[in-house]
């Protein structure tokens, strides 16, 4: 029989008995937005947690060090690779090289310092990280009062909550309840703070950016290695005061104080690594104790890694424990999938016993149909039809209807965050793949689940069958 | 008469079963021959095997031994799709309860052989048509069998059962349900048939009366073997048509 034939009397016999049917549709509708609605909670908290975490700059970041650098991450780098004291100077050169790698979005310094920052003429003495502007995107900056650098350049500087506290003279008792951001905000934003540094300036006077002369350094590099150290200070306008927390912050940004790279890297500060690499660094090239990499996808993290180490540096990611946290989503994929699926298991059996039921009551229709010239397979057929048309209905309904409970779930868990001031979250994500998915695995639990009784069928004696009153 | 083809023969065809404990020999040992566009009447009581006979030649059925040769096709040989082919081109057949399917109106009951055949929708429509126009039924044909008399379903059966364009018409006690002047109705029908289109007839019966007035030839059976023939000269046949048969 063709296919629109099939089609048509599949149909046209499930509308003979439509309360059955439609309940087994059901069943199966059900079994299908159970599936469809524990995977896309799944997939949901999955996007949830890596839009988290990808906003948070750990995954997509690589840190880059010196070997000569003490801290190697594994005793393995320690000994495989080339000998410390002969392995690259992570100078602006190398930054670039680094930056220039495919995948790459960009390579900055991670400048770091600790020094005096005069407020109202007292000192507090505290640890100053640069940021780049790429940083504005992080929640981290989520909760922040005022705004981000104008520039960076720009002689701004950004709080943390808690040396806001110190320069206010609030420190909290503990347990006492946390002054709000906006709070600390509004007395600070638009004063001005000086900062005392040590800078780092070169002999031969001539304080070169260092972009410019690349080609220079790479010759003659020991020609004037030789820099003195200089007192200076630089006002900075307090722009914006950040709620985040201290210890969530990865390692190169961990700090109370933020400026703007370009101004941080333009002040020439005193770096700790600055003495040890003396012998090497060429006299204005800067050498960077540690580059922040980032990556345009955290999935390249581990190609861009690996050409980081054959550059001849030192590599830091978080990719493990990515890995990690794919293998735990894995295995929660699975286990929703499980769940999901029982309703679908439940709903199959409901399928097979509606077309067995089928035969028995259509016993003497499919023996006339065989006495006029119908075929086992055309018998077949029409009962894997009915059992598909089924299943594609039911999963049509079934895929709505997941999609709906998790609209209204969606709804009610906001509602609840909203009331408990959080902000809202979307951990509901049915993406179209799913939708698909939902369908067709609906068909394909009928299918199987129509083949015992279609083979049934197909198998019945004609003269039996007519007999059959 | 021999110089004519033959559309079934059997030899010492056998259908045996076991119900139960016991062996029932439903046709024992039956051999004979149907010529083309032919009337035979297959004459018995009830359990005389008539009723299997007709399946084994209707393939829906296979022997347990001997053979059964319809247009050349020796059906125990065919295999099953084979068979299922053979039904829908070479055989019509219409029985006793009609056996048309209720949830289809007529017209798609009549249809119905056409879809099996994998015949174009266009072309369907056109020879559903035909075949009800044959039955007188194209005023009935939205009606489900329900809503119809016996004769009416008889008729859709046969319209039916003409739609493939057969060779052979199977007949199983086609007017068992119906009153005798419907059957008569119908049984002229069946007689057109096969006086104008050459179908070859074979109809199965308990009513002596009903063979003697449309068949040319009448099969005696008992007990599952056959017991004696007998030509007939059936009534309003035509002088110039009968006589060879």
């Amino acid at each position: 029989m063709k296919l629109p034939d099939l089609t048509e009397l599949a149909l046209r016999n499930l509308r003979e008995s439509v309360l059955r049917n439609s309940l087994t549709t059901i069943g199966i509708s059900v079994g299908v937005a159970s599936l469809v609605a524990m995977l896309s909670l799944g997939i949901g908290l999955q996007q949830m947690a890596s839009r988290r975490l990808v906003k948070s700059g750990l995954f997509d970041t690589i840190i880059v060090t010196s070997r000569r650098e003490l801290r190697g991450m594994s005793r393995e780098e320690e000994r495989t690779g080339p000998n410390p004291a002969e392995s690259r100077v992570l100078d602006e050169p190398a930054r670039q090289e680094i930056e220039r790698l495919p995948n790459v979005l960009e390579a900055y310094p991670d400048i770091r310092f600790r020094t005096e920052l005069r407020y109202e003429d007292k000192p507090h003495l505290t640890t100053i990280s640069a940021l780049p502007s790429s940083a504005q995107s992080n929640d981290a900056f989520e909760g922040m009062q005022g705004s981000f650098f104008s520039s960076e350049t720009a002689a701004e500087v950004i709080l943390q909550k808690s040396f806001a506290e110190e320069l206010l003279g609030k420190t909290q008792p503990l347990g006492a309840p946390e002054p709000s951001v906006a709070e600390l905000a509004q007395p600070l934003l638009g004063k001005e703070l000086l900062m005392r540094y040590a800078q780092r300036a070169a002999a031969p006077q001539q304080p070169v950016p260092p972009k410019t002369n690349e080609a220079a350094s790479a010759d003659d590099s020991l020609a004037t290695a030789a820099y003195s150290v200089v007192s200076r200070e630089q006002k900075l306008r307090i722009v914006g005061i950040s709620d985040l927390d201290v210890e969530s912050m990865r390692g190169p940004m961990r700090a109370k104080v933020f400026l703007p790279l370009k101004l941080a890297e333009s002040l020439h500060v005193m770096q700790p690594n600055d003495v040890s690499e003396i012998s090497r660094a060429a006299s204005d090239q800067t050498v960077y104790s540690s580059i922040s990499v980032r990556v345009k996808n955290p999935a390249q993290v581990q190609s861009v890694e690996d050409a980081i180490k054959k550059l001849g540096f030192n590599t830091f990611s978080i990719v493990d424990a990515s890995r990690g946290l794919r293998q735990f989503f894995g295995v929660l994929y699975a286990f929703l999938g499980i769940f999901g699926s029982l309703a679908l298991i439940v709903a199959s059996i409901g399928i097979v016993n509606t077309l067995v039921m089928a035969i028995l009551e259509r016993r003497r229709e499919i023996g006339i149909m065989k006495a006029i010239g119908a075929s086992d397979r055309d018998v077949k057929s029409l009962f894997f039809a009915e059992a598909g048309a089924m299943g594609i209905l039911g999963g049509i309904a079934g895929v709505i209807l997941g999609w709906a409970i998790g609209q209204v779930i969606n709804f009610g868990t906001n509602i609840y965050l909203k009331r408990q001031s959080l902000p809202p979250e979307h951990f509901w994500a049915v993406p179209w793949w799913l939708v698909i998915f939902g369908i067709l695995f609906a068909v394909g639990v009928s299918l199987v689940s129509g083949r015992y009784p279609a083979g049934r069928a197909a198998k019945l004696d004609p003269v039996q069958a007519l007999r059959y009153e | 008469m021999s110089s004519l083809a033959v559309a079934v023969r059997s030899e010492n065809l056998c259908r045996h079963y076991h119900m139960g404990e016991t062996l029932i020999r439903a046709v024992d040992g039956v051999s004979l021959e149907v010529r083309a566009g032919e009337f035979v009447a297959l004459l018995g009581s009830s359990g005389s095997g008539k009723s299997s006979m007709l399946n084994l030649i209707a393939g829906l059925d296979r022997p347990t031994s001997g053979t059964v040769v319809v247009q050349n096709r020796d059906l125990a040989k065919l295999s099953r799709e084979e068979l299922a082919k053979y039904r829908l081109h070479v055989v019509g057949m219409v029985f006793q309860s009609f056996n048309l399917i209720p949830s289809m109106t007529l017209a798609e009951n009549v249809e119905l052989p056409l879809r099996f055949a994998e015949v174009d929708r266009s072309q369907r429509e056109n020879l559903v048509r035909e075949a009800l126009d044959r039955v007188g039924l194209q005023a009935r044909k939205d009606h489900r069998p329900s809503e119809l008399s016996g004769g009416e379903q008889q008729r859709a059966a046969l319209a039916r059962a003409l739609i493939n364009r057969p060779q052979l018409l199977l007949a199983d006690e086609p007017t068992g349900n119906l009153d005798s002047h419907t059957g008569i109705e119908i049984m002229d029908l069946v007689r057109e048939f096969n006086r104008q289109l050459g179908m070859t007839v074979v109809m199965v019966t308990h009513e002596r009366a009903l063979a003697e007035r449309y068949a040319e030839r009448m099969i005696f059976l008992a007990d599952g073997k056959l017991t004696h023939e007998q030509p007939n000269v059936p009534a309003g046949a035509r002088p110039g048509t009968q006589g060879h048969a």
